[in-house]
């Protein structure tokens, strides 16, 4: 029931045949749900943030002794890409909100393509890493807290490559029914915000 | 056209029916009363669960030797035992309470995400049903429910890999039904209906809510890294390969010292409604306790750390977490005074409901002055592991959060069934309850202070008849459940029916039929008093006050 969205007029002389009643007459709360979910998911990522910082203050040295070094270049790189996506990603907001779903379908594929690049070179990085998961302690925190950030931007890009599936009927999305669209570029600024920080933590600091 | 036929014949085309059956109950169904029931009946059946566990882990310790069960069952029994009550009873069972409770107290058809409650519903059984069915194979996690690293790093991967996965299901279903209580409870109100007219249970499940959003993600963030180190090898909480345990222990009781007030909270929720209908008074400092609800999840955010005393936490730490763990106490305090100013020269009818009520008052201070004792670092570090703290936290979670629960049972029997609860029955129960659970767990102050250790299988023979009389408790206890099931089932289907407000109390859940109807109320409902205005006007909430459209508020929770 939630992510229909139904034709009021249609409801009304539909009362006794039809399925999708429910949510039109109250208030839409689903981005409200959403906004609080994504306060849950912060406490997960500042929770791993908090563990980190302090691994880092009761070890002798950081990075650990031994620890090979990393290039700073890709993951500049990769990160001015991701940011450079939520930027990209608001156009399609305001384009649904002006009813141009070619817009939408335009912002949110160029989106999807940046995201994907950004996974491309995470693996990439990881692919060319001297140290592996159990090296040491650096190198465990490096792995899980980036992987665990990337499966967040994979499932944005699922969000995204699920609402231009959806948008492939150009009636599904208008000016005044877009939560999809809405929930799909919050979470993608979430994740956008997250690596930010990840960023700051694991390769300037 | 009247306002009341066009709901009632949308609710018939989209659940067939005006009546639940009783397959229903054991489908994916998405109305609230059904989820709460669900919830409800799920985590007694674990509660049973948990309770023979902890009858045979009581029967091992009627005697100074392992003679009953082996060490490793018993450290697998008592992980469960733990795990179970905490995880698939009390926190699951409060839940229940809310889902069936919340949209019925503000006037809502519905909770916010229908589809999402019930998902959250279902994860629970299959997470539950794989960590007892752990012990059946002989594969139980032993670490006990606190699942310290290095200890549950060496005691078995399969048990602590199903002890991480079903932890991680559960955590993830509380999430998502606290995020629906929080939506529901701001935002789904009557619009006659401010904050400061919304029941004290709504007030109690917004910080509950708000404790399970904040702690459980970090609960999951310490758990995804103690998978890592026991199934890929990593080091984080391993001493041995360069982490660190106590970051662990940090990472815990972040979630698991809030876990207390999210297991309490309902409950203490659910003592302010029961209390002023049954003494036939106001509510005592209504904005007291309300506010004090919030007060106590912002103070249990912040005092983890005074489970980790012997930890070798620095001085300076101590000191913050043993002062503001005891600035707990006020706010505790100001609703223990407000519960007792309420029933102080009412109308008392010693029901069930009541007397498990004023049960959970008695009992829970005693809970909640051992507490502050076990804040203060110096008598902390000497009784730390010790039955003391088992006594200290079975008072606050068995007389506290169990006798809430009853109560809460007994009070919406009616309402949930549309029968009523034989009293006598009801009486049996409690008084059985209440000298089985005094006579299990005092002893347990002494053992702790004569430093008789907790989570071991043997013991010193000195603590024999402390320890016997304790096993008399908990058999007593095992049987005081008996008159409850008893009533509960011949009630649910043959008690005397009850009908829509049987108790004459003021909140929106009583002011429909009993059961209520699919979609709660027929025409929304107008509050015309506040919720605890007993013996100030003899004026009911004015319920039928028809609101203008009516009819487009008569949608159906989902199809």
């Amino acid at each position: 029931m939630q992510g229909s969205t139904v034709d009021s007029a249609k409801v009304a002389l539909d009362y006794h045949g039809s399925a999708a009643t429910g949510h039109e007459a109250h208030p839409d709360h689903r981005l409200f749900g959403l906004i609080v979910f994504l306060g849950a998911e912060a406490m997960i990522f500042m929770g791993l943030f908090m563990a980190y910082l302090t691994f880092r203050a009761v070890y002798p040295s950081w990075p650990p002794e031994g620890t090979p070094e990393r290039e700073l270049v890709l993951p500049g790189i990769n990160t001015a890409i991701l940011i450079a996506s939520s930027f990209v990603i608001h156009r399609a907001d305001t384009a649904i909100k002006q009813n141009n779903v070619n817009g939408l379908r335009k912002w949110f594929a160029i989106t999807a393509a940046m995201g994907a690049i950004f996974l491309a070179g995470q693996l990439y990085e990881y692919h060319n890493l001297e140290f592996g998961l159990t090296t040491n302690l650096y190198a465990s925190t490096f792995y899980v807290l980036t992987g665990f950030h990337g499966l967040h931007v994979f499932l944005g890009l699922g969000l995204i490559l699920a609402v231009l599936w959806r948008a492939r009927q150009r009636e599904h999305y208008s000016s005044e029914h877009h939560f999809g669209v809405e929930a799909a570029e919050l979470y993608w600024h979430f994740v956008d915000v997250v690596w930010i920080v990840l960023f700051l933590l694991l390769y300037i600091l | 056209m009247t306002q009341t036929e066009i709901p009632s014949s949308i609710s018939t085309a989209h659940h067939g029916g005006t009546e639940r059956k009783w397959w229903h109950y054991f489908t994916f169904n998405e109305d609230h009363k059904v989820i709460g029931v669900q919830y409800l009946v799920t985590a007694f059946f674990f509660y049973l669960i948990g309770g023979l566990m902890a009858a045979v882990i009581r029967t091992e310790l009627a005697t100074p030797a392992s003679d009953f069960v082996s060490p490793e069952t018993y450290n697998g029994l008592l992980t469960l035992h733990g795990t179970i009550m905490i995880f698939l009873w009390v926190v699951p069972a409060g839940a229940g309470l809310a889902n069936y409770l919340i949209p019925l107290m503000i006037g809502a058809r519905d909770m916010a995400f229908p589809k999402l409650n019930a998902m959250a519903f279902w994860m629970i059984p299959p997470a539950g049903i794989t960590l007892a069915l752990s012990l059946l194979v002989g594969e139980a996690p032993q670490a006990g429910w606190t699942s310290y690293p290095p200890l549950s790093l060496m005691t078995g991967k399969v048990g602590e890999g199903i002890w991480i996965f079903s932890l991680l299901v559960l955590g993830t279903s509380s999430i998502l039904g606290a995020i629906n209580f929080l939506v529901t409870i701001l935002k789904m109100r009557v619009p006659s209906m401010p904050t400061n007219k919304m029941p004290l249970f709504c007030w109690s499940m917004m910080a509950t809510a708000l404790l399970i959003l904040i702690g459980t993600p970090v609960l999951a963030g310490a758990l995804i890294l103690l998978a890592f180190d026991l199934l890929v090898g990593t080091a984080f909480f391993n001493p041995m390969g360069g982490g660190d345990p106590i970051v662990y222990q940090h990472m815990f009781w972040f979630y698991s010292h809030p876990a207390v007030y999210i297991m309490v909270l309902p409950l203490f929720g659910a003592i302010s409604e029961i209390l002023p209908v049954h003494a036939r008074k106001p509510v005592f400092g209504y904005q007291a306790i309300a506010y004090s609800s919030l007060a106590i999840a912002f103070l249990g955010c912040i005092v983890w750390a005074h489970h980790m005393f012997t930890s070798g936490t620095p001085a300076w730490l101590r000191m913050f977490f043993m002062i503001a763990t005891m600035v707990i106490a006020v706010p505790t305090g100001i609703k223990v005074f407000g519960w007792l100013a309420t029933i102080w020269g009412g109308k008392l009818s010693l029901n069930s409901a009541m007397l498990f009520a004023m049960g959970f008052v008695a009992v829970f201070v005693i809970g909640g002055i051992t507490g502050v004792m076990l804040a203060s670092v110096p008598f902390d570090i000497h009784v730390h592991d010790t039955y003391f703290v088992v006594a200290h936290l079975h008072y606050v979670l068995f007389g506290g959060s169990v006798f809430g629960l009853y109560a809460a049972i007994y009070h919406w029997f009616p309402k949930i069934t549309g029968r009523l609860v034989n009293e006598t029955w009801g009486r049996i129960h409690f008084i059985l309850t209440f000298i089985g659970m005094n006579l299990t767990f005092m002893p347990m102050h002494q053992l702790g202070l004569q430093g008789m250790n907790r989570r071991i299988a043997l013991y010193d023979p000195k603590f024999t008849s402390l320890n016997e009389l304790a096993t008399i408790g908990s058999y007593l206890l095992a049987v005081s459940t008996i008159p409850f099931l008893i009533n509960a089932i011949w009630s649910w289907a043959k008690g005397p029916k009850a009908d829509g407000n049987p108790w004459n109390a003021l909140t929106l859940e009583w002011q429909t039929s009993s059961p209520p109807a699919i979609e709660n109320f027929e025409v929304l409902p107008v509050l015309t008093s506040g919720p605890y205005d007993y013996g100030l006007e003899e004026e009911e909430v004015g319920l039928p006050t028809a609101q203008a459209g009516s009819a487009t508020l008569s949608s159906s929770p989902g199809a």
